[in-house]
């Protein structure tokens, strides 16, 4: 890449290369590198400065419920006993579901808009809307949840409890809000995240692959589903991570359509809870016995969506370097 | 040429944007008009943001901000002395009160009622929930809307066959300490289980879900049939949802309103330190889950000029401001209650 401005730059402009560059232009550069460079290093201080300012508020909590703390049910304030395993199996829970719908249409999306199904305006103006929903804020998709979702839902949610009681996915009734109610508003929010790293990923899948599963007589599906595909599998799944990252984070619609019940069931109908949710419900009022409690809880959080966001850096850093390879 | 122009252009940019920030710290002059700052309890808040706002345009020295941030919120700012006074739906316990250094005067201002709100879709009247009934639906015993508990206060009311869905605050909140401290009192099973507080281990079966604040439960109410949950009186009146009458005391069935709510204040006794607690009002006609939301002060200011202009914020709360309460759903302090409470507004120095 730099070799090529070079080139392009002395060709077009063949003044500059006889005038050395000032002292006050190398002053500039040599700032504004610094002070990029700069900043870079603050966000990741901040990272780190956050991380320690949590764990250290959440010490007293952490030195007197240890590791009970993840693996007990209760959250009693007038008892003194706290524990997080349903928030931590809700927070999995619904990020799972959500990114089983949300990845389902977000890689169909991505599919529809790279493959020439399309003209090139239209494409773009799908692409547009995909990402103007993430723009949208929380509370409204919680809103929308509640008046629009929820009464959606409650006559198939009866049905299928009525005649498939049995089976354990719908063990329960819908009562309203419920792990199935979030987890299909919080798909819609993943979307726009996994629609756009997928397209990038099946965007930057070579002409070349695509043109040879061609001569070789692959029908467009074959060639979709047989080439293209895996050959952006890496960087699809880096898309999925990222849209599970966020899907572990987001707080404020889960607070109003999880449900909120310290609860572990299998069911899509029943009420749960997460950890960002219980942050945000009970952060505002904490006295000073909750408070470490809360950090303990959000220091869990915190670590288990660094985690999945830095395993899926990872895999999408490998999956750019891969196609890049093959470009050359 | 471009790419370095832009740079140069960039780099004046941050410049400029680290030193602005830098540069903007105070703005210094010594205000002219006085300023209040206050936090806390939400439950009274929209009759307080009423109220300051009226005080503050009708005197110009004095401006109150008030920010409803929560009961718990508000002591905590307070013991910070962070903030010129507090609210509490709770007041405050002896313990929180030692570590104010300047002493407490705790005034109660206002008071409401808690009510029991539903959605039964085809119930022409009001619900009855005799105290057995309600106490059981939120230890999660009574699960169905034709359970014999309910239907025996409800002769002659086609009762549906729909499981019973408990709304309940997901957030830690005043209304739920005022909830609860009644059902404490009037059930030992419910004082040994979940216990009173701001929040406390509901049961933790399907049937119970929970939403944040006074509006996210009245939402799900309204959009949840088969489903009951506490709220503030205003609250549920502006939803129009229909509000069960509920058995007190005296063994009557008492719709809530603000007639009734203030027949049980009449009833309580105020004690020398104007905590009084109603967790079940005795006296007929009384609306049994009301309480007093209460002002909270230092007994020493520091600057006379602000303990001055605070307690003419009070009086005036106390006498012109009572006029407004009624409109916002908040019940009128009784006038023995405002003497005594104006009289205890002199401790403040």
């Amino acid at each position: 890449m730099p070799a090529a401005t070079t080139t392009v730059s002395e060709s077009t402009n063949p003044t500059t290369l006889s005038v050395p560059p000032s002292r006050w232009e190398i002053a500039v550069d040599r700032g504004f590198r610094l002070s990029t460079r700069l900043f870079a290093w603050v966000t990741v201080a901040l990272v780190f400065l956050i991380v320690y300012e949590v764990a250290g508020n959440a010490m007293p909590a952490i030195r007197r419920y240890g590791f009970s703390f993840l693996t007990s049910t209760t959250w009693d304030l007038q008892k003194d006993q706290f524990g997080i395993l349903p928030e931590i199996w809700g927070t999995l829970y619904s990020s799972l579901l959500a990114l089983t719908i949300g990845g389902f249409f977000g890689i169909s999306i991505a599919i529809f808009l790279t493959q020439d199904f399309l003209p090139p305006t239209i494409e773009w103006i799908f692409k547009n809307i995909v990402e103007l929903l993430a723009a949208i804020p929380s509370v409204v998709y919680g809103l929308w949840g509640i008046f629009v979702v929820i009464p959606l839902l409650r006559p198939l949610a009866t049905w299928l409890h009525d005649h498939l009681g049995w089976f354990p996915l719908f063990g329960t009734s819908l009562s309203g809000p419920g792990m199935l109610p979030a987890a299909i508003v919080l798909s819609i929010m993943i979307l726009p995240t996994v629609s756009a790293i997928s397209r990038d990923a099946l965007s930057s899948v070579p002409e070349k692959i695509k043109e040879a599963a061609f001569g070789l007589g692959a029908t467009r599906w074959e060639a979709i589903f047989g080439v293209i595909l895996p050959s952006a599998s890496a960087g699809i799944f880096g898309a999925l991570v990222l849209g599970f990252g966020r899907a572990l984070g987001e707080t404020m619609a889960l607070a109003m359509l999880v449900g909120n019940s310290n609860q572990i069931s299998i069911s899509l109908f029943s009420p749960g809870n997460t950890l960002a949710a219980l942050l945000a419900n009970h952060f505002p009022e904490a006295g000073r016995g909750e408070e470490p409690v809360l950090m303990y809880a959000a220091l869990i959080l915190l670590t288990i969506t660094l985690l999945v966001n830095i395993t899926g850096a990872f895999i999408l850093k490998d999956a750019t370097q891969r196609f890049q390879g093959h470009a050359k | 040429m471009k790419p370095n122009s832009f740079a140069a252009a960039a780099f004046v940019l941050l410049i400029t944007l680290v030193t602005g920030c830098s540069s903007s710290t105070s703005d210094g002059d010594a205000a002219a008009t006085l300023k209040l700052q206050g936090s806390g309890a939400s439950f009274p808040a929209p009759l307080y943001g009423r109220w300051f706002k009226e005080y503050s345009a009708a005197t110009d020295a004095v401006r109150v901000d008030y920010q409803a941030k929560g009961s718990g919120g508000g002591i905590k700012d307070f013991t910070e002395h962070t903030v010129d006074f507090a609210a509490s739906d709770a007041a405050m316990n002896d313990e929180e009160i030692a570590e104010v250094d300047e002493g407490v005067v705790l005034l109660p201002l206002t008071a409401g009622s808690v009510v029991l709100a539903y959605n039964l879709p085809g119930l022409s009247q009001p619900l009855k929930l005799s105290r057995e009934a309600y106490v059981g639906i939120f230890l999660g015993k009574v699960t169905n809307w034709n359970d014999k508990t309910i239907a025996a206060a409800n002769e002659g009311v086609d009762l549906p066959d729909l499981p019973v869905t408990v709304v309940r605050r997901a957030d830690s909140s005043g209304t739920t300490f005022i909830f609860t401290n009644h059902l404490s009192a009037i059930s030992q099973e419910f004082a040994d289980g979940p216990g009173v507080g701001k929040s406390v281990n509901w049961p933790e079966t399907g049937n119970f879900i929970a939403a944040p604040k006074n509006d996210g439960v009245t939402a799900t109410i309204v959009q949840t049939p088969g489903s009951i949950g506490y709220i503030e009186f205003g609250f549920a009146e502006q939803a129009k949802l229909p509000m069960a009458e509920l058995e007190n005391a005296a063994g009557e069935f008492i719709a809530p309103t603000l007639e009734n709510a203030a027949t049980a204040l009449a009833s309580v006794e105020m004690p020398d330190d104007l905590r009084a607690w109603l967790p079940d009002p005795e006296g007929e006609g009384a609306y049994p889950i009301v309480s007093y939301t209460w002002l909270l002060c230092y007994k020493q200011y520091d600057d006379p000029a602000k303990a001055k202009a605070l307690k003419e914020l009070v009086r005036w709360c106390l006498t012109e401001g009572q006029e407004s309460s009624p409109e916002m759903g908040y019940v009128r302090l009784p006038e023995n209650v405002v003497e005594t409470v104006v009289g205890k507004l002199e401790s403040i120095q």
